[in-house]
């Protein structure tokens, strides 16, 4: 454990520098997967099946195998002799059971979407003009759709040989619970339902898979967040050595999660440039998208909360049951959401009593797996709605009430009722600085006069506490093939410049940028002298990629390091030339200089020439150590927790049902704060897109399985008009974890945005005596909680 | 096999004269016949704006215009707006306020705020934000752009918000 260092945590630390590799977005030259040229590139599409759930009877291929164009037309089977099927099941979340997956379907589909053949031809149009003529006959078995009655003896099991329609479940139940519950004087209930999701990234998945039989060498230009576990995937199923994959990451046009995880039309791609011994190209439609890409949330999570007479919490018992279509998705595993929910629901506040069982089950819809939040947007949502309801009917303010119960500033370090080991967070002080923020009580003065003109506005907090920067516990030391480390590789070039070669990747979120920060600290140099690679499997050292917010907490903490070592390397040789101990020298803006005047002595571009040209000119026993390597991970605990506070400010209609949202407010605890500006539209960001699951996103399938809304415009997203500006602020208690002491923040928008919203509805609604527990809030569900038309839930 | 139909167009001042599918929409013809992948594909169906290009002076879908409606047409590109360096302020202003992050909408983005500065007045936040309401971000939340194009299209400072902010 170290202390944050104040020698290297310094500027550029702390800046609001524009993205230096932005400038080519700005002039339509960045160069996603889909722009990227491959002589002989052909184009692959897959044929998909229309039913959730059915036996696949034949396969005709002969018309379509003859259309124009077309290269090959190859089927599930052809495909499964190349590649091992994949099982995901992670041991120490224990009594997981998924059943094999392969890349297409073999002899029965499990749901709408699910990859049946692939169409190879010359352009993308002849593929897809051939798909038309591929013949699949299905016998429809009976689709499971709803999670509820899943587990009924009388549901079809959706793969009969894993004996039941259970992935996995799990159960926090110490004793004392119904006793803490029997001993308070106000008890409230309430079932939450968060509708199912995808978080749509604008660029769709997408894949370019070049084969070289010659040198048996696996080529994937890749829109991915994980370059080396996708080559591990790849590799191993593919039964390919791991050298013999490279993964290049070329910009990657959002993500949020979705480009984690194992897509079978992905890895058949890979198999037919195999096949083929041709570059192949696939780039998902929009429709594509939204039957396949995984899918998050889709949980319904009962909630009980107790008090005493003094307003304080006595115990809270959740149940949360989830769905996640056929397949736990690989690597990760399915169960990461639920097991979040299960261990954050409640978690920053102190609960004498907690009790949690989560039930994850199989369906046939598409596959869900972990998103941006991971279980954290429903956990917030359910705690905060939950403890809402609570103040509401002991008659305490909200703000006050989170007053009485927040976990102490000083209470750290304190292990919650769940098992999770915080460090030091600092709930009280986020709550009253984001009161003060908001002018919450100038809000509720304004609102009380509004509703004597008859105008409804709610005011909603959210506490939140987020895990970021995962430590091996949750998916190595299962038996995951995931990096928790991340290294980076710091050298000197001749000209004097820096590059920095680091295992994460980029998405938009400006980690390049900030790692560029954080090693131009570490130095002494601008960081625009620095150049960042990444998203290279032959070139960048082995990491875990970009996820779980954890670019700036685990590979900025290597970059720091390295950036050290390198800046004390660097000392040492000039001091040689200079005859001065390096002690005595500084690096100031890219110049060595004397650390006591501030005279410039040599430039880094002098001593950069003088160790790769003239070696000579140091002792004899001098071997210029320039290139330095380090690394990193979270080891004492299984995250590193942030914590933050938000408040929101809507509007509602009674008679229409449309909520306006006014205003968002911010307050964040990431520890040190790398990049202000990148932070704070990463948050905002999150919001927004917090703001759409909470008012307007929801995949709706029917009872036959069919999505019935897989195109944007069916399934909302937030537009600019319809958003509200958004204040951040920020407190800083960094991690002793690492030297830099910053922790992750990619989630926290996300996070705390669904349950303020939620409160804020519900508080806008009290006085109408309704209020609303289904994600999406809609106008229909709104007029419905007011008894305008009837609920169709 | 679909119908040929030669066309004869104007992209980012250059003259191209083509025989392409009667079905082939022109953010297909730009980057697939021309390399000019600036203009990206986002949705396909006309939601996103990823694909908006300016024919003759006005932002339109790229991705519901078939390259034939086109012929005769002027086409501009984020490649030609840029290179010119007709939208240069723009691009410093969001440069400087980091109003993008992966850069997928970007190209759309900029072209969209193109128009609403083409109007030559102060604009409310508002009024920006429902100009571009039409091309989707999903990862800024909005803000950042809203500020930069403020900030150019509001040049002395003053945009037309009667109240400093929203609504």
């Amino acid at each position: 454990m170290t202390p944050p260092d104040s020698a290297s945590v310094r500027a550029p630390i702390g800046e609001p520098l524009p993205r230096p590799q932005s400038r080519r977005f700005l002039f339509g030259r960045g160069r996603y997967v889909d722009d990227v040229a491959v002589a002989g590139v052909a184009h692959v599409v897959y044929v998909r099946s229309p039913f959730a759930a059915a036996d696949i009877t034949g396969i005709d291929v002969a018309a379509a195998k003859a259309a124009p164009g077309v290269i090959a037309v190859v089927t599930g089977s052809e495909i499964a002799e190349w590649h091992d099927p994949w099982v995901a099941t992670i041991t120490n979340l224990p009594g997981q059971k998924s059943p094999p997956q392969h890349a297409l379907a073999l002899d029965r589909v499990r749901f709408q979407g699910e990859p049946v053949v692939a169409v190879v031809a010359e352009s993308r149009a002849e593929a897809e003009d051939a798909a038309e003529l591929v013949e699949v006959d299905y016998a429809p078995l009976e689709a499971v759709v709803d999670m509820e009655t899943a587990l009924d003896p009388a549901t079809r099991v959706v793969s009969p040989e894993l004996g039941d329609n259970l992935f996995w479940r799990m159960d926090i139940d110490p004793p004392g619970v119904s006793e803490a519950f029997a001993r308070s004087t106000t008890v409230v209930e309430e079932t939450f339902h968060i509708g199912r999701q995808t978080l749509a990234p604008l660029e769709p998945r997408g894949i370019v898979a070049d084969y070289d039989p010659a040198e048996q060498r696996l080529t994937l230009t890749f829109a991915t967040q994980v370059p080396h576990i996708m080559r591990y995937v790849f590799a191993k199923h593919l039964r390919l050595d791991e050298h013999r994959v490279r993964v290049v990451c070329p910009d990657v046009g959002g993500a949020f999660g979705l480009k984690i995880h194992t897509y079978g039309d992905e890895v058949a791609t890979a198999i037919l440039s195999m096949m083929l011994k041709r570059p192949l190209k696939f780039i998902a439609d929009r429709l594509e998208s939204f039957v396949s890409d995984v899918h998050c949330r889709d949980h319904r999570v009962k909630a009980r909360l107790g008090l005493d007479a003094e307003g304080r919490i006595t115990a809270l018992e959740i149940d949360d049951l989830t769905a996640i279509g056929p397949f736990s998705v690989y690597p990760r595993s399915s169960g990461i959401e639920a097991l979040l929910v299960c261990t954050f629901t409640g978690s920053p506040y102190h609960l004498p009593a907690f009790k949690a069982a989560g039930k994850v089950v199989f369906t046939n819809k598409n596959v869900m797996c972990q998103l941006r939040g991971v279980g954290m947007p429903i956990a917030c949502s359910v705690g905060e709605g939950i403890i809402d309801k609570a103040a509401r009917a002991a008659g305490i303010d909200p703000l006050d009430f989170r007053r009485r119960n927040l976990i102490p500033d000083d209470a750290y370090p304190y292990t919650t009722a769940s098992g999770m080991p915080f460090e030091s967070l600092s709930q009280q002080a986020a709550l009253e600085k984001l009161a003060a923020l908001m002018d919450y009580d100038g809000l509720r003065r304004e609102q009380a006069e509004l509703r004597e003109q008859g105008v409804y506005r709610g005011i909603g907090l959210a506490c939140f506490v987020e895990g970021t920067a995962p430590s091996p516990a949750i998916y190595g030391e299962g038996g995951a093939p995931i990096s928790a480390q991340d290294t980076c590789t710091v050298r000197l070039e001749p000209s004097g410049a820096l590059t920095c070669l680091v295992g994460v990747s980029e998405q938009g979120q400006g980690a390049e940028a900030v790692i560029a920060q954080v090693t131009a600290a570490a130095i002494g140099v601008a960081h625009t002298d620095i150049r960042v690679l990444m998203g290279d499997t032959d070139a960048t050292p082995y990491g875990g990629g970009t996820w779980a917010s954890r670019a700036t907490a685990i590979a900025g903490e290597a970059a720091r390091k390295a950036g050290v070592r390198l800046r004390a390397n660097i000392l040492g040789l000039a001091g040689q030339l200079l005859q001065a101990r390096g002690e005595t020298l500084d690096i100031r803006a890219g110049t060595i200089v004397d650390a006591a005047t501030g005279e410039a002595r040599m430039t880094l571009r002098e001593l950069g020439h003088a160790i790769h040209f003239r070696t000579t000119e140091f002792a004899p026993d001098t071997h210029p150590e320039i290139a330095v390597t380090e690394q990193f991970s979270v080891r004492s605990r299984m995250f590193l927790y942030t914590n933050g506070a938000m408040g929101c400010h809507v509007e509602v209609d009674p008679e229409t049902g449309f909520v306006t949202v006014l205003k968002v407010w911010c307050v964040e605890d990431c520890g040190t704060v790398v990049n202000p500006m990148l932070l704070d539209d990463q948050i905002r960001g999150g919001i927004v897109q917090g703001i759409g699951n909470t008012l307007y996103e929801e995949l709706v399938y029917d009872g036959e399985g069919q999505l019935q809304n897989g195109s944007f415009i069916d399934y909302l997203l937030p537009m600019a008009g319809e958003m509200p500006d958004i204040e951040v602020a920020h407190i800083e208690t960094p991690t002793a974890e690492s030297g830099l002491g910053a922790k992750g923040a990619g989630e926290a928008g996300i996070i705390g945005a669904p349950g303020a919203v939620l409160n804020a509805i519900n508080d806008a609604l009290a006085p109408l005596g309704a209020s609303v527990s289904r994600q999406p809030y809609t106008p229909e569900r709104i007029l419905a909680a007011l008894g305008k038309v009837p609920s169709r839930d | 096999m679909p119908e040929s139909i030669p066309v004869s167009l104007t992209v980012n001042g250059r003259r191209v004269e083509a025989t392409i599918p009667a079905r082939l929409t022109i953010v297909d013809f730009l980057r697939d016949h021309l390399g000019l992948t600036g203009t990206h594909v986002g949705c396909a169906h006309g939601v996103c704006g990823a694909c908006t290009v300016r024919v003759d002076g006005a932002i339109i879908r790229g991705c519901l215009t078939l390259t034939a409606q086109l012929d005769g047409g002027t086409i501009e590109t984020i490649e030609g707006v840029a290179d010119s360096g007709e939208i240069a302020d723009l691009q410093e202003a969001f440069y400087a306020r980091n109003a993008m992050q992966c850069g997928f909408c970007t190209p759309g983005m900029l072209l969209t705020a193109a128009s609403l500065k083409a109007r030559g007045r102060p604009v409310s936040r508002q009024e920006i934000r429902d100009h571009i309401s039409g091309n989707l971000c999903r990862c800024t939340g909005y803000q950042a752009i809203v500020d930069a194009i403020d900030t150019v299209v509001n040049t002395d400072g003053v945009n037309a918000d009667s109240d400093g902010g929203r609504r």
